[in-house]
C-alpha cells in the first residue's frame, strides 16, 4: 500500500485570478496530495495575473495547469483536476508498486 | 487584349518598393477604393500586395492567410512583422506554434530579414509555443488564459502594433477539447481587437476547407488566400483575396513570387495610362535614324522596339543608344538574355562601341541571366527590383522574345504591358529586342508585343538586284513625324551606318 518514499515532490498549479476553475482545481490538489503524497510534497500556487512573464517561460497555455516540477521529468496536467484518475496518471502515480 | 488584364485602380505608381522608401501616409483618400470613412490599414511592404489590398491589413483587426504547406504563410507574416517594425515604428509579436525561434530567423535571413537583430531591438519578440501532448494530460475544464496572458505580455513588454500568430490551430492537435478550444479562439481573437493590434492569423489548408478547424468562420474581416500549384514542371504560387471586408481589393489571382527578398506579388504596380508625357526627345545614338525619327530620336519615356532576324544588328541598335545615354551621364541598366556582360561589350567593341568605361563609371549596369532560370514572374520581380535600386534613365531588354520560352505569348505581353507602364511612370526610355525567325513572316511574331510600343524599327534582309543587303525601316513612331524610307543598314568597325536613300 505504501508508494515510493524519498525524494520530495514539488508540485506548481499555475492559475489565472481565482476563478471558480482554479478554486476547484486547488481543493481537488489539495485532497489528492494529503491520500497520496502526505508528508511529502511542496505546493506552490501561481497566479499568472501577478507573474505574467511565467506563462512563456514556464510554457504554460491552458489554466488551471498543474506541473510536477520533481521528481523529474517535467509532466503537466491541465483543468481543473476534477478527474483523480486523469491526474494521478499524469502525475505518473498510478503506477502501483 | 488590355481589357483581359487585371486592371487594379486606386494604387500608387511610383514607389512600389516601400521598404526603401520613406514613410508614407496612405489610408484617408488615396484613391477611389477609399469611401468617406476609409478603413485604416497597416502596410505590410510586400510589393503588389499593399496595391491590391488599397494600402495593407485593416488596422486593428485579424486577416486570415491560409493556404498549403509551402505557400509562403509565415514568410507573409514575417515580413509583415519586419516591414512594420523597420518602416513604421511598430514593433511586433511573433507568435510561432510550429517553429523554434532559431528556425525561424535563419529561414527569414534568407530572404534579407534578421529577426534576431530585430529582436535585439526590442522590436520584435519570438515567442514559441511547444505543444507535446505526450507531455500533457487532461484532467476536467480548462481555459487558454495561459495564452492570452503569454500573448498580452509580449505586446506589453514591446508596445507591439502587429501580432503573429503562426499557425495556431497547432492547438488543436496538443489539446483535446475541440469545443473549448473553438470558443477560445473566438473569445482570443476579440481579445485582440482590444489590444489595438493588427494581427495575422495563418490556416493550413485541408482540401475544400479554407483551414482545418474553420478559422475563417471567426475571422472575417480579411481573409488571403496562397495557393502553390505545379505546372510543366514550375511551381508557380497564387495569391488571392477572398474577402475584405470595408474596403475594396483585387480580386484577381495574383501571381505571388518569393525571392530573396522576401515575397512580391503581381502586379507590383497599376496598370493605367496617366503618366505623364514628355515632350523631349533622346537620341537613338544613331544620327541617321535620329532623323528618320523626325530629326530629333526618341521621346524619353517611350517604348521602342527593334526587332529584326539573328544577327541582324538588334543589339548594335541597342548599344548605340545606351552609349549615347551614358555619353549625357544617364544611367543605364541592359538586360541580356542571352549573352554575357562580357560578351555583350566584346561584341560590341568590334563594331566599334565600347561599354566597358561606362561599366567602371557606374553608368551602365549590365544584368545577364538564362530565361530559363526562373519562371516568368519571377524574371518581372528581378527587373522591377532592379530598376527601383539602381534607378535608370534607360534600359534595354535583350531580347524580349527570349521570355516568350517561360511563358505563353498572352502572359508575355501582359507581363511587358506592366512593365512598360511601370518604366514609363518613372520616364524611363526603354528599348526591346524582339527575335524573329528568319525567313518567316517578320511582322507577324512581333504583333503581339508592338502594340505596346511607341515605337518600332525593323530591321530586315533585303535582297534586291543580286545582292543581300540589310535594311532599316520605322514602322511606327507614336507622335513623330517619321520617315517612310526603307534605308540600307549596315555593321561597321564605327558602329552602325546608315545608307544613304532608299535601298531600292
Amino acid at each position: 500500500m505504501k508508494r515510493r518514499t524519498g525524494r520530495p515532490w514539488r508540485l506548481r498549479l499555475y492559475v489565472a485570478g481565482q476563478t471558480p476553475k482554479s478554486l476547484t482545481a486547488l481543493a481537488n490538489l489539495k485532497r489528492l496530495c494529503e491520500s497520496e503524497l502526505a508528508g511529502r510534497y511542496q505546493l506552490e500556487v501561481i497566479d499568472l495575473l501577478e507573474h505574467p512573464h511565467l506563462a512563456s517561460q514556464d510554457e504554460i497555455l491552458a489554466v488551471p495547469t498543474l506541473v510536477r516540477k520533481l521528481p523529474p521529468p517535467i509532466r503537466k496536467v491541465i483543468g481543473d483536476l476534477s478527474s483523480k484518475e486523469r491526474v494521478l496518471v499524469g502525475l505518473g502515480l498510478d503506477t502501483a508498486e | 487584349m488590355l481589357t483581359a488584364m487585371p486592371c487594379i485602380t486606386g494604387a500608387r505608381g511610383a514607389g512600389w518598393m516601400s521598404r526603401h522608401e520613406p514613410r508614407r501616409k496612405r489610408g484617408a483618400g488615396t484613391g477611389p477604393g477609399s469611401r468617406k470613412r476609409s478603413l485604416s490599414k497597416a502596410p505590410t511592404g510586400i510589393a503588389g500586395l499593399d496595391e491590391i489590398t488599397h494600402g495593407g491589413l485593416p488596422r486593428n483587426r485579424a486577416t486570415l492567410v491560409c493556404g498549403g504547406p509551402g505557400s509562403g504563410k509565415t514568410l507573409l507574416g514575417t515580413q509583415f512583422l519586419a516591414h512594420g517594425a523597420l518602416e513604421h515604428d511598430e514593433p511586433g509579436v511573433f507568435l510561432s506554434f510550429e517553429e523554434p525561434p532559431d528556425e525561424l530567423a535563419e529561414n527569414s535571413l534568407s530572404i534579407g530579414f534578421d529577426l534576431k537583430e530585430l529582436s535585439a531591438r526590442g522590436k520584435l519578440l519570438l515567442d514559441y509555443v511547444r505543444l507535446d501532448r505526450s507531455q500533457i494530460v487532461e484532467s476536467g475544464e480548462y481555459d487558454l488564459d495561459g495564452l492570452f496572458i503569454r500573448l498580452g505580455h509580449a505586446i506589453d513588454t514591446i508596445g507591439a502594433k502587429r501580432v503573429v500568430l503562426d499557425t495556431i490551430e497547432m492547438l488543436f492537435s496538443g489539446l483535446s477539447d475541440a469545443f473549448a478550444l473553438r470558443a477560445e479562439l473566438h473569445r482570443l481573437f476579440q481579445w485582440l481587437k482590444t489590444k489595438g493590434v493588427t494581427t495575422v492569423v495563418t490556416g493550413e489548408r485541408t482540401g475544400a476547407s479554407l483551414t482545418r478547424h474553420g478559422l475563417e468562420e471567426y475571422l472575417t474581416d480579411c481573409v488571403i488566400l496562397l495557393d502553390q500549384r505545379v505546372a510543366e514542371k514550375q511551381v508557380t504560387r497564387r495569391l488571392r483575396i477572398i474577402k475584405y471586408r470595408g474596403s475594396g481589393h483585387g480580386i484577381n489571382e495574383f501571381p505571388l513570387v518569393i525571392d530573396d527578398q522576401g515575397i512580391a506579388v503581381l502586379p507590383i504596380t497599376s496598370l493605367r495610362l496617366e503618366y505623364a508625357a514628355p515632350t523631349e526627345h533622346v537620341s537613338s545614338g544613331i544620327a541617321a535614324l535620329d532623323e528618320m525619327l523626325g530629326k530629333k530620336g526618341y521621346f524619353r519615356g517611350s517604348s521602342v522596339l527593334v526587332s529584326g532576324t539573328a544577327g541582324s544588328g538588334k543589339s548594335s541598335v541597342a548599344a548605340h543608344f545606351v552609349d549615347a545615354a551614358c555619353r549625357r551621364g544617364e544611367r543605364s541598366l541592359y538586360f541580356a538574355f542571352e549573352e554575357s556582360p562580357n560578351q555583350i561589350t566584346r561584341n560590341m567593341r568590334s563594331v566599334g562601341i565600347d561599354l566597358e568605361p561606362w561599366v567602371h563609371q557606374g553608368l551602365l549596369h549590365i544584368h545577364a541571366q538564362r530565361p530559363t532560370a526562373y519562371g516568368l514572374e519571377a524574371h518581372l520581380v528581378a527587373m522591377y527590383r532592379l530598376i527601383d535600386q539602381w534607378q535608370p534613365h534607360v534600359v534595354v531588354t535583350d531580347p524580349v522574345t527570349a521570355l516568350m520560352s517561360v511563358g505563353s505569348e498572352l502572359e508575355v505581353k501582359m507581363m511587358l504591358a506592366r512593365l512598360i507602364d511601370f518604366m514609363k511612370s518613372r520616364q524611363i526610355t526603354t528599348l526591346f529586342t524582339s527575335l524573329t525567325d528568319a525567313g518567316g513572316a517578320a511582322e507577324r511574331t512581333d504583333i503581339g508585343v508592338s502594340s505596346l510600343m511607341d515605337t518600332w524599327i525593323l530591321l530586315a534582309n533585303l535582297e534586291a538586284n543580286g545582292e543581300r543587303n540589310r535594311g532599316i525601316q520605322i514602322v511606327k513612331a507614336r507622335g513623330i513625324a517619321q520617315s517612310n524610307q526603307v534605308r540600307e543598314f549596315a555593321l561597321t568597325d564605327q558602329g552602325v551606318a546608315l545608307g544613304g536613300g532608299g535601298v531600292r
